[in-house]
């Protein structure tokens, strides 16, 4: 926003900026407890996983109120083109925030599940390295989004497949310790759930990047391949 | 969130949807399909040594609403008047380049100015009902032809007054003077003067400026009925207005036509930065 000349109405501005860095302070959040979350489950510390439990209302409430500061600016101002683009990104860009939240919340409790059962730690490796690449995705996007920069939003969407991969190669890994010893069943569908929520955090960093592919271009790249994608923003 | 939409296509019954009907349900609209009814054509107009129109050239599509924005000055209001020569009523103008209406330019000395006008009607900002009855105003034009019998000019104000929305406000007292409407009602009037005479063009030049806020969503609720019979130019200084009822915008900037585009477009993804600027309130 900051490569545009200033509104005529100065007051504009100031609600964008406000909407803007509202929306940047929850994705600190955000990545926040998911990186708390993370690091609960690698040290399997329950203190620290009921903090990021308790932390999730915060990011609820942010939802709510910069949902309604879209709204107002929506009636009030009716904002065109970019500015258009800019409020729908946002009120995307935080559902997805808001269910980052929702997974880094599920991701704490199967830690304090976990944590109660007697796994051992060498199952959760495939996971831990995935949770690094995701939160690495995350924060990507999320920088891309504080810039508004398209071409990083784009490389960071492109690692989305890989995430798919890697939860497909946990899934396996962990069905052969099911079947080694059924006494861990229990806690490797705790595993289970872990690897599905980190697969799903990779998507909404994935659609964070859409979103701001879409305000940048003005490009619905939803739901098209990564090839499709990467023609449309080369397109200009 | 796809999983259910797997099932849902799949299931048949009171729920079943036609997908192919949720798709392009508001389609884009796009210029190369259209039929053109105006080509304009390398057109530049000068008042005096000042250049008030560069180079335009566009197509105004037929039976759809276009419409001109951009700031004081820029030359819509001239742009739009040169579709029925009224610029030829002010001194000093001179015009090159041609505006083709039908395939005729109507810049072509044999061309029948009253006949031009009688096809490209026109409606100014200010609501001008002339100081007779309601009736007779919309029957004006139709006597200036020569038509008088009652039975046609009956038929045709009521027409007119229907297609212009104003029928039921004003059937009980069609011999009331027509300065004694509200400024909507009097613009509607207007528009059902102009429409009596069956033009294929319908000018409109700042419509709803001088109207209150209802008024101004009734001519709107208007031009989005009488597209469907007549080709709409409007300028309008409210880019609200012109998202609301255009399907077609072209943002002029001092003379020269920055960005034609269909509505949806120029108002979301703006092709020129102009263009952005202008509609984001960035100009100036």
């Amino acid at each position: 926003m900051s490569n545009v000349p200033h509104h005529i109405s100065r007051q504009f501005d100031n609600e964008l900026e406000t909407i803007r860095s509202d929306v940047l302070a929850m994705g600190g959040l955000a990545e926040q407890q998911f990186s708390d979350a993370l690091e609960a489950l690698i040290e399997l510390n329950v203190s620290r996983a009921e903090k990021v439990m308790e932390n999730e209302d915060s990011l609820n409430s942010l939802e709510v109120s910069i949902d309604e500061e879209c709204v107002t600016l929506l009636a009030r101002r009716q904002p065109a083109a970019g500015d258009l683009r800019f409020v729908i990104a946002v009120i995307k860009t935080i559902t997805d925030l808001e269910r980052i939240g929702d997974e880094a919340d599920k991701i704490a409790k199967m830690t304090i599940s976990l944590a109660d059962k007697s796994g051992r730690r060498s199952h959760y490796v495939g996971i831990n390295t995935m949770g690094v690449f995701v939160r690495d995705m995350v924060r990507d996007a999320l920088n891309a989004f504080a810039r508004m920069d398209s071409q990083e939003a784009l490389v960071t969407a492109r690692k989305e497949p890989e995430s798919d991969e890697q939860y497909g190669a946990i899934l396996r890994q962990l069905i052969t310790y099911m079947i080694e010893d059924p006494r861990n069943i229990s806690s490797i569908i705790d595993a289970m759930w872990v690897a599905r929520a980190l697969e799903r955090i990779a998507d909404h960093a994935r659609n964070i990047c859409e979103n701001v592919i879409y305000f940048v271009e003005g490009k619905d790249v939803r739901h098209i391949s990564i090839e499709q994608m990467e023609d449309e923003v080369r397109g200009g | 969130m796809n999983d259910q939409t797997e099932t849902d296509k799949t299931v048949p019954g009171a729920h079943a949807v036609n997908l192919g009907a949720l798709t392009g349900h508001m389609g884009k609209l796009s210029l190369t399909d259209e039929k053109p009814c105006i080509n304009v054509n390398s057109l530049n107009l000068y008042y005096g040594e000042k250049q008030a129109l560069k180079d335009i050239s566009m197509v105004v599509p037929e039976k759809k609403a276009t419409a001109f924005i951009g700031p004081s000055g820029c030359g819509k209001s001239t742009l739009l008047r040169c579709f029925n020569r009224m610029n030829d009523l002010i001194d000093n103008v001179r015009t090159s380049g041609e505006v083709r209406i039908g395939g005729e330019n109507i810049f072509a000395k044999a061309v029948n100015v009253a006949e031009l006008r009688r096809k490209v009607g026109m409606v100014f900002q200010k609501p001008n009902p002339f100081p007779k009855s309601i009736y007779e105003n919309v029957a004006y034009g139709l006597r200036i032809q020569g038509i008088n019998r009652r039975q046609t000019l009956d038929a045709v104000v009521e027409k007119a007054l229907k297609s212009a929305a104003l029928w039921d406000e004003v059937k009980d007292r069609l011999d009331d003077n027509a300065l004694g409407l509200s400024g909507g009602q009097a613009q509607r009037l207007v528009i059902a003067r102009a429409i009596a005479i069956e033009p294929e063009i319908l000018l409109l030049d700042e419509p709803c400026s001088a109207l209150d806020p209802i008024s101004t969503l009734k001519v709107e609720e208007l031009i989005y009925e009488l597209k469907a019979n007549y080709t709409i130019v409007i300028v309008t200084h409210n880019m609200q207005q012109a998202a609301r009822v255009s399907d077609y915008t072209a943002y002029m900037y001092l003379g020269e036509m920055i960005e034609f585009n269909d509505t949806g477009t120029l108002f979301t993804n703006p092709g020129e930065k102009m263009t952005e600027d202008y509609i984001t309130g960035r100009y100036g």
